[in-house]
Parts: C-alpha cells; structure tokens; sequence
C-alpha cells in the first residue's frame, strides 16, 4: 500500500530510529502512559457523581483507622512522656531519725542509676497534707505524725525501663530503714496494655477496612470494564497486549485511590479541628499535656499513596478478573 | 504467508467446523473463502487470528506454527493480521483518526509517525478529509473504508476480510474490492471471505470454497507448499 513519496520520510526515520532505538521505544512507552493516565483521569471527571460517591466510600473507609492510628499514636507519646517522669517514693521506718533519712539519701544519690533524691520531711510532708487534703480537723485529732519521712527518688535516664526500675526498686526497698519502696507504674502498665489491646484492635479493623476498599474498587472497575468492552475487544484484535488492555483500568484504580486518599485526610482534618477545643479542654481537666496530632506531611503523603496503591490493587483484581473473560472470538459470528 | 496443513476444528459437542483442510496462500496473493452459511469461514479466519487453535494439523502464518504459540505471543501475531469486519467493529466514542490509530497506538509508535501513518491509510481509501468525524456520522460504505484503514494502517503482510460487503450496494463492493486488489499488488496476502458470487464471478481470482468443513475446490496451492498425506 505504501507509494513512493511515502517510504522516503519512513526510510528517514528508520535512520533516526536505528541511533537509539531503545530511547524511542521507552519515549514511546511514557508517552503512552500519560496518555492512559490523563485519559483515565478524564473519564472520571465527566462523570463527576459516581466518581465523588466511589471517593467518598473510599475516604470513610481509609479515615476511620486513620483516626484510630492517629489516637494511638498520640496515646503512646503520653504515656512515654509519664514514663519519663516516673519516681518512686520510698517511704522510711516510721521511728527513724531524721539524720538516718540523710544518710540513706546520701547513699542512695550515690547510686549510679539515681538521677536525684529529695528528701521529704516528715514535718514537712505533713504540713503539705493539711494543707492540700482538707482534713485539717481530723488531723487535729492524731497525736502524733502518721507520716514517716519520705524518699523522692527520680531513676537515671538509662534506668527508666520497666527491669530497670524494677531493680532499682528491689535494691531500696533491702536497705536498713526503708519501709516500703512504691513505684506509681501500675496505671501506666494498664494504659499501656490498653493501648496495646487498641493498637492490635485498630490494625485488623485497617486490614477490614482496606480489603472493603479493595473490593469496592474492584467492583467500580469491574463495571467499567463492562462499558468498555468494545474498546477491549478490538484493541484484542488490532494485537494490544495484555498490559496494554489493562493499563487503562490499573490507572483508574489508582485515580479512585488518589481521590479517596484526599477525602479521607480531608475528613481527618476536619474531625481534628472539630475535637480539638474539647480535648484540649479535657486535657487541662487532667492536667494532662495530651494533644491529638494530626497528620503531617509525611503521613498525608504516606496516605494518599497507600490509598492509590489500594485502589490499584482493586483494579489489579478486577482486571484479573474479568479482563480474561473477552476475548475477541465472539466478534466474528458464526 | 498462510499455510494449512490437515486442519481440522471440534468444538467441544460432536460438532466439527473444519475437516482435514489443506492449502496454502503465497505472498500477494489475493483469494476469495465461499460457501454456504455454517460452512467453517468464519472458523477458518479465527484460525489464522488464533482466536480460535486447531484441534489437529498445523497451521503456519509467517512461518509461525500458531498450534504451539503461547498465549503471550498472540498479541504479537495479530499485528501482523489486519483483519475488517462486516459490521466493521469501529467504536464510537472517538473520531476516524483515533479508530484508525488503535492499531499503532498498540505498538507504541510516536505520535508523529501515527499521525502520519493513519493520514496515508485514510488518503488510500479517500477519506481523509473525515478523519476527525465520529464513525457514527458517517455512511455504511465509509464506515467499512474506515474499518479497512484500521487493518492496513501499520502495513500487515495479511489482510483477512470476513463479508467485507455484506452491507453494501454493487457499486461500492465493486470499489472495496478494488482496494483488496490493489493491496494484493504491493505484496500484502489477501484472504476474503464472502457468499457474493457474482462478485467473486467478476473478479475472476482464486477461490477456496468450503462445504460443511471440507475444502471442496480451490485447495491446490499456487506454487506448492503443502504436504498433505
């Protein structure tokens, strides 16, 4: 078919193409891709409602452990912050001398592991408790001070771990003249295996939550696939590969994700915003200095591609799915 | 270029499509496939297109033996396979040019190349001036032209065409005819299949006629080939 004036531009560009062959090919090739991903990109434009339902399903989906993740998180760094001004309060004989209660002090500074100790007086300590406890009068009744003189003992930082304390703690409480050695950890352990609990609860509701992304994206494309059977068909005939044919769909996935990811950091944000008086308030109540963070940067980005990875995914299974199923036999008739 | 060797298709009932069927197609060649309706036509193309495998024999296209390619492969063969449809499979949701584009947009040829390409295969069936209609605003008879671009646009060394002018008046048969012929004339192997007899009468060319699977007339190779037992 070809005539003469149209082989000598072709004979030119073989010449061209032969000097890097490799580089035309792979131009080619990106150049495709932009054009499937734009082309993808566009469909879902023109049908703006169903694309926004499929984002708005994807972006609850995604925010719900999102949200859970980020409460974690910001659980975790309080109680590590607590956990780092743990003290243990080592109470003393209640008969012993005020000098003893020095030198035990001195010893125990003297320890490696110890950051500090303050010594609490018993006078003093009492003094504290009228004051703050509002039991003035019934204090009044006691003859003597039912305090014993008192040990604050802050561990090195190196000694704060759970074994480390507790050393620490059975190292005090054999001395001569201490009482009894209290550490205050026993509600952070519970808050710590809370969060623990929540933080395995939270991962298998993400596991849920992203093969119900998986699915829905999978059935989205599935339907496209449908309306597009067509197209499928005859690039099957003109000798498109597999990847050709699916290439289309693997990119509207990704779309699908994209576009769920935003939704979902979006409705993150706006929660953050709408709870954060409140929880700040909540928090003063405690005395806590507990913030729910939001995400930064990083982990919108990390969102968003783990939302386009998942809506890939979909397409991927879709594809796999149905993809197989039209050929291009039906077409010519019997 | 094409080649069958005993070729036989069941389908899975008792039903069998084509029987032991020998012959050979050689380079420029062009050749009409008749018969009655069920006869195996359609079949036989599918073969050619490995849309279909044989259940025996050997079936070359291109020096390819198409019973062992694998599945991977075949995207590659039908490039070589321009095929045009009696209902001419155009889609509708593009213009002329993108149709006739798909083909090369499949091989990942440049943008400048394709445009150049799909302009001469439309020049070569007079519509390049309707290159950026939608197929649906245009006649049967250029809808078919259109379709006849798209299988010669990337230069196939085989054209098939099942009932390429089922849909069409003498005239414009006459005219799509002639364009197979002229295809044939720069070495492309052409392979219609057709039961418009009058026109096969006038163009006077080979004819492979089937009869309920067998090959009845026209199997004798123009130039050897075929070694049947």
């Amino acid at each position: 078919m070809a005539t003469d004036p149209r082989r000598k531009p072709e004979a030119a560009r073989g010449a061209a193409a032969s000097r890097s062959p490799w580089r035309q090919q792979a131009e080619s090739y990106l150049n495709h891709h932009r054009k499937v991903a734009r082309d993808s990109a566009e469909r879902l434009w023109r049908n703006p409602v169903a694309s926004f339902m499929t984002w708005a399903v994807m972006g609850v989906a995604l925010a719900l452990p999102v949200a859970l993740l980020l409460l974690l998180t910001s659980l975790e760094g309080m109680s590590a912050g607590w956990e780092s001004s743990a003290r243990l309060t080592a109470y003393l004989q209640l008969e012993l001398p005020e000098e003893r209660a020095r030198e035990l002090r001195e010893e125990i500074a003297s320890d490696g592991r110890v950051a500090g100790v303050e010594l609490v007086n018993r006078d003093q300590a009492l003094a504290e408790f009228r004051t703050s406890s509002g039991l003035e009068e019934a204090l009044d009744y006691l003859d003597d001070n039912p305090l014993p003189h008192t040990l604050l003992i802050t561990p090195e930082q190196g000694a704060r771990s759970e074994a480390g304390v507790e050393g620490l703690v059975n190292f005090i409480q054999a001395m001569n003249g201490v009482q009894r050695v209290q550490v205050d950890l026993g509600w952070l352990q519970r808050l710590n295996a809370m969060t623990d609990l929540l933080a395995r609860a939270v991962w298998a509701l993400s596991l849920l939550l992203a093969a119900a992304v998986v699915l829905v994206i999978g059935n989205t494309v599935r339907l496209s696939i449908e309306s597009r059977r067509d197209e499928i068909l005859v690039a099957k005939l003109v000798g498109g590969t597999d990847a050709f044919v699916r290439r289309p769909f693997l990119y509207t996935g990704a779309w699908f994700g994209l576009g769920g990811g935003v939704v979902a950091f979006i409705l993150l944000q706006l929660s953050l915003w709408w709870l954060s008086g409140p929880i700040e308030r909540l928090a003063e109540l405690y005395r806590s200095e507990f913030t729910l963070n939001g995400l930064n940067v990083d982990g919108a980005l990390a969102l968003i591609i783990v939302a386009m990875l998942l809506g890939w995914l979909g397409a991927w299974v879709a594809v796999k799915r149905h993809l197989d199923d039209i050929e291009p036999g039906e077409i010519a008739g019997g | 270029m094409i080649e069958f060797r005993q070729v036989t298709k069941r389908y899975d009932s008792d039903h069998t499509a084509l029987r032991q069927v020998n012959f050979g197609l050689d380079r420029g060649e062009l050749a009409f496939l008749t018969g009655h309706s069920g006869a195996g036509k359609s079949t036989l193309l599918k073969l050619i297109m490995v849309m279909e495998r044989p259940s025996a024999g050997e079936l070359i296209v291109g020096g390819q033996v198409l019973n062992r390619l694998p599945r991977r492969q075949i995207p590659y063969i039908r490039r070589h396979i321009g095929v045009v449809f009696q209902n001419h499979q155009l889609l509708f949701d593009r213009t002329v040019f993108d149709n006739v584009a798909m083909p090369l947009e499949v091989m990942g040829a440049s943008p400048r190349d394709t445009g150049r390409r799909v302009r001469a295969a439309l020049d070569k069936v007079g519509l390049l001036s309707k290159e950026k209609m939608n197929p649906m605003q245009l006649s049967g008879g250029e809808q078919q032209r259109v379709g006849i671009a798209r299988a010669v646009v990337n230069k196939p060394p085989v054209l098939l065409a099942d009932e390429p002018t089922g849909n069409l008046d003498p005239a414009l048969s006459a005219d799509i005819m002639n364009l197979f012929g002229q295809f044939s004339q720069v070495g492309v192997t052409v392979l219609i299949a057709t039961h418009d007899i009058a026109l096969i009468n006038e163009m006077g060319r080979r004819t492979l006629t089937l009869d309920h699977g067998r090959l009845i007339a026209g199997g004798q190779p123009s130039s050897g080939g075929v070694s049947g037992h």
